[in-house]
């Protein structure tokens, strides 16, 4: 366990050093000077209390669309509809918003995040099904709702939900401003941020430490076996795919409840794509996901003082999230081949044999 | 395999969030050493000089576009020439809360003074915010939504009567066509874009009756694939000149040299795609504008010397044109040129009596006429008579 253990640490801080490596002589390529890049970097994500904030505000949506990719990835489905459920989500949720005007602000803001995470379920949960009943290919049929969700959302918003005063940027009307979402007390980042973490806690419990999450990962294995045991796979695929959908479409409540107060095309974010890359680089493990969104707000809130201060390319970034997936999703196939790390036992015997190792196979 | 890369992503979890909390840490100290508020500005390695104004400007898109966030870079190149004036630019900034970060960045670790966030949705809800939280620091949108009864003081709006100069390109594009047949490809129905769309028409239409613009909507204001389709299917159709509003032509101009038909540009000069079709083009000439803005604002009132919403034309310096391309005649050339100078003393106004729409109802009375300043024209929602489209 314990070899298994810095095996695992060393590879991950060698994955990330590589990168980091890779990333600094691409930048003095770029005609940079990597060392004030990476100090630049450091002063932008992490470096002042303004910094970290920055982060945390920029990793919060991504944990909730992370999760749209995560959580139906145990049962085996590659679900990429993270945007559109976060469309939905959000168009669902103003709506809501608007029909109980009068109401106190916290039922207010409860039947919004209802109604978000109710929109996106059944969105993703419709693809889901698809999946189940008709073996549709789930990862074909979310991308393609991706486009119908936000072909809805300007049919609405410019037309029957407009709001006849937004002239030239088409909105819905706004929530009165006590009815919005508010920050954390202390803090400049809004309540989504608690959202992300309970939602990725709660999603660690349910598909690591219940029945339901073991039988998951059984028909995510393998999903003839999982219906031989009798596993009810149809009913896991499309609950899986609810929750996944939930969890963005409260991230779309988030972004119209705690920023813009209405939904316009700003909520098409790019969030629900990033999202997907969160979930690859954490391998779908819900507490992974934290960190692994945390790296990404940091990376995202180091792009400005990258441009402004060092005259990088906004691409400069993207390079660096590329670098990153890449090395990291690399770097899995290193397990097992340094022997150091393996139990003595097996050292022993591997020496003996000099057959291939257990993992190899 | 499976619990063992489970384990393992656990593992990565506990590295990385210790890695982060180690930095947290080292922030938070490194912070209260240095606690003064200028501290965070000179931490740059370059500490702004008390005389040195540094200027924000951010971009809703890659700032060489050659359309929209290059008009506004272009500007900012000028801004930087300025004697004791630091820019600092920042492109491709969502309007999202990531609006909002930038802003605050760039006042609390550049040191910046006066902001200029570029695209229309960065004002509702961004700069409203941000202004209330930073007193001291000048905010102003491109986009002319200021009202003064709710918003900061802090802050300011402006906006050109670009449809000034698509008239004039109406005026080239009508004298050039042999088809009689123009195209205009729009993003969406919105009354700046409507506004825009009519102007092209009606000037074409002052030199030449018999043309006729087909409109194509997109939708959204950066689809490059259906602006190409679009620009296709009107040379299908027989549109010899296209023109657009859409966040960068880019795509539109290439496709229309490649069908070799005419172009006029949009935002910024789009002639280095188009060597042989581009005629002219409606330009911005924001470096006049935030030249004055910045003058202004080292006199330390900056809304003492500018209203809180300014808007111009040809007149204000607000807007420009193209350089005439090779296939643009000579009496092309002399009719733009008097239009537009009929539009910079005045004499000239776009919408005016009698104007129909292009159903045959009745939009201005003959005799009467809607200036530039016109409140009615900001809610524009027909297209002119001439046009053949309709508003989705």
């Amino acid at each position: 366990m314990n070899r298994a253990a810095a095996e695992a640490v060393l590879i991950r801080a060698g994955a990330l050093l590589a990168s980091m490596a890779l990333f600094g002589a691409f930048v003095a390529l770029a005609g940079a000077d990597p060392f004030d890049v990476f100090y630049q970097m450091y002063r932008g994500s992490f470096g002042t209390s303004f910094s970290v904030q920055n982060t945390l505000l920029r990793a919060a949506p991504l944990m909730l669309t992370a999760l749209c990719t995560a959580i139906p990835a145990r049962l085996g489905l590659m679900v990429i509809g993270g945007e559109g459920a976060m469309v939905i989500g959000g168009l669902a949720s103003i709506t809501c918003g608007l029909a109980c005007g009068a109401m106190p602000p916290w039922f207010v803001t409860v039947a919004m995040a209802v109604a978000g995470i109710a929109a996106g379920g059944a969105w993703v949960g419709f693809s889901g099904a698809l999946r189940a009943y008709r073996g549709v290919n789930e990862t074909i049929s979310t991308l393609l709702f991706n486009y119908i969700a936000i072909a809805l959302l300007s049919y609405f918003v410019e037309g029957p939900m407009r709001d006849p005063t937004s002239l030239n940027k088409p909105s819905t009307r706004a929530i009165p401003a006590e009815d919005m979402l508010q920050s954390i007390p202390g803090l400049e980042v809004h309540w989504g941020l608690v959202f992300g973490l309970v939602a990725c806690v709660i999603a660690h419990v349910l598909m690591m430490r219940s029945v339901f999450g073991f039988g998951a990962a059984i028909a995510g294995g393998n999903l003839r076996a999982g219906m031989l045991c009798g596993l009810p796979v149809r009913r896991m695929m499309i609950i899986a795919a609810v929750l996944g959908g939930g969890a963005a479409g409260l991230a779309g409540m988030a972004e119209v409840a705690a920023v813009h107060g209405r939904a316009n095309a700003s909520l098409v974010t790019g969030y629900g794509y990033t999202g997907i890359l969160v979930s690859f680089m954490a391998q779908h493990e819900p507490l992974a996901i934290i960190p692994v969104a945390l790296l990404f707000g940091g990376i995202g809130a180091s792009n400005g003082l990258l441009q402004r201060v060092d005259h990088l390319p906004d691409a400069t970034v993207a390079v660096l999230q590329g670098i990153l997936f890449v090395v990291i999703l690399a770097s899995e196939t290193l397990y097992g081949r340094f022997a150091i790390f393996r139990p003595r036992e097996e050292r022993v015997v591997r020496s003996a044999v000099r057959g291939p190792t257990p993992e190899a196979i | 395999m499976k619990s063992e890369r489970r384990r393992h992503a656990v593992i990565m979890s506990k590295v990385v969030l210790g890695a982060l909390a180690l930095f947290m840490g080292l922030g938070c100290s490194k912070n209260q050493e240095s606690a003064a508020p200028s501290a965070a500005g000179s931490a740059s390695g370059s500490p702004a000089a008390d005389d040195t104004l540094t200027v924000g400007f951010i971009y809703v898109g890659p700032k060489d576009d050659y359309g929209y966030n290059q008009a506004h870079h272009e500007g900012a190149l000028v801004v930087s020439k300025l004697p004791g004036v630091k820019i600092r630019e920042e492109e491709n900034v969502p309007e999202t809360d990531d609006a909002q970060k930038t802003m605050q960045s760039m006042v609390s670790l550049d040191g910046a003074k006066l902001l200029f966030p570029t695209s229309f949705g960065y004002f509702d809800p961004h700069i409203l915010v941000e202004a209330k939280k930073f007193p001291d620091v000048t905010f102003l949108h491109c986009g002319g939504l200021y009202d003064a009864t709710k918003h900061p003081v802090n802050a300011g709006s402006y906006f050109g009567y670009i449809d000034e100069a698509q008239y004039v390109s109406g005026i080239v594009a009508g004298m050039t066509t042999k088809t009689n047949k123009l195209g205009f490809i729009a993003a969406k129905p919105i009354p700046q874009v409507l506004r825009n769309i009519n102007a092209f028409t009606l000037g074409a239409r002052s030199v030449n009756p018999k043309v006729t613009t087909a409109v194509i909507f997109t939708g959204d204001w950066s689809e490059p694939k259906k602006e190409a389709d679009a620009t296709n299917s009107l040379a299908d159709q027989g549109v010899d000149v296209v023109t657009m509003h859409v966040d960068s032509p880019k795509i539109i101009v290439e496709q229309a040299e490649k069908r070799g038909i005419f172009v006029t540009g949009y935002h910024a000069s789009q002639a280095p795609l188009a060597p042989k079709g581009y005629l002219t083009g409606a330009e911005w000439n924001w470096g006049q504008v935030y030249t004055q803005y910045v003058a202004a604002m080292k006199t330390g009132h900056l809304f003492d010397h500018m209203p809180h919403l300014e808007r111009g034309g040809f007149k204000e310096g607000f807007i420009k044109m193209s350089p005439y391309g090779v296939a643009v005649s000579g009496d092309a050339k002399k009719k733009a040129d008097a239009a537009k100078a009929a539009l910079t003393d005045g004499s000239l106004v776009i919408f005016k009596g009698p104007l129909s729409d292009n159903a045959g109802k009745q939009i201005i009375a003959p005799g009467a006429a809607m200036v530039q300043t016109d409140v009615n024209l900001e809610k524009m929602a027909y297209l002119v008579e001439g046009v053949k489209g309709s508003i989705p």
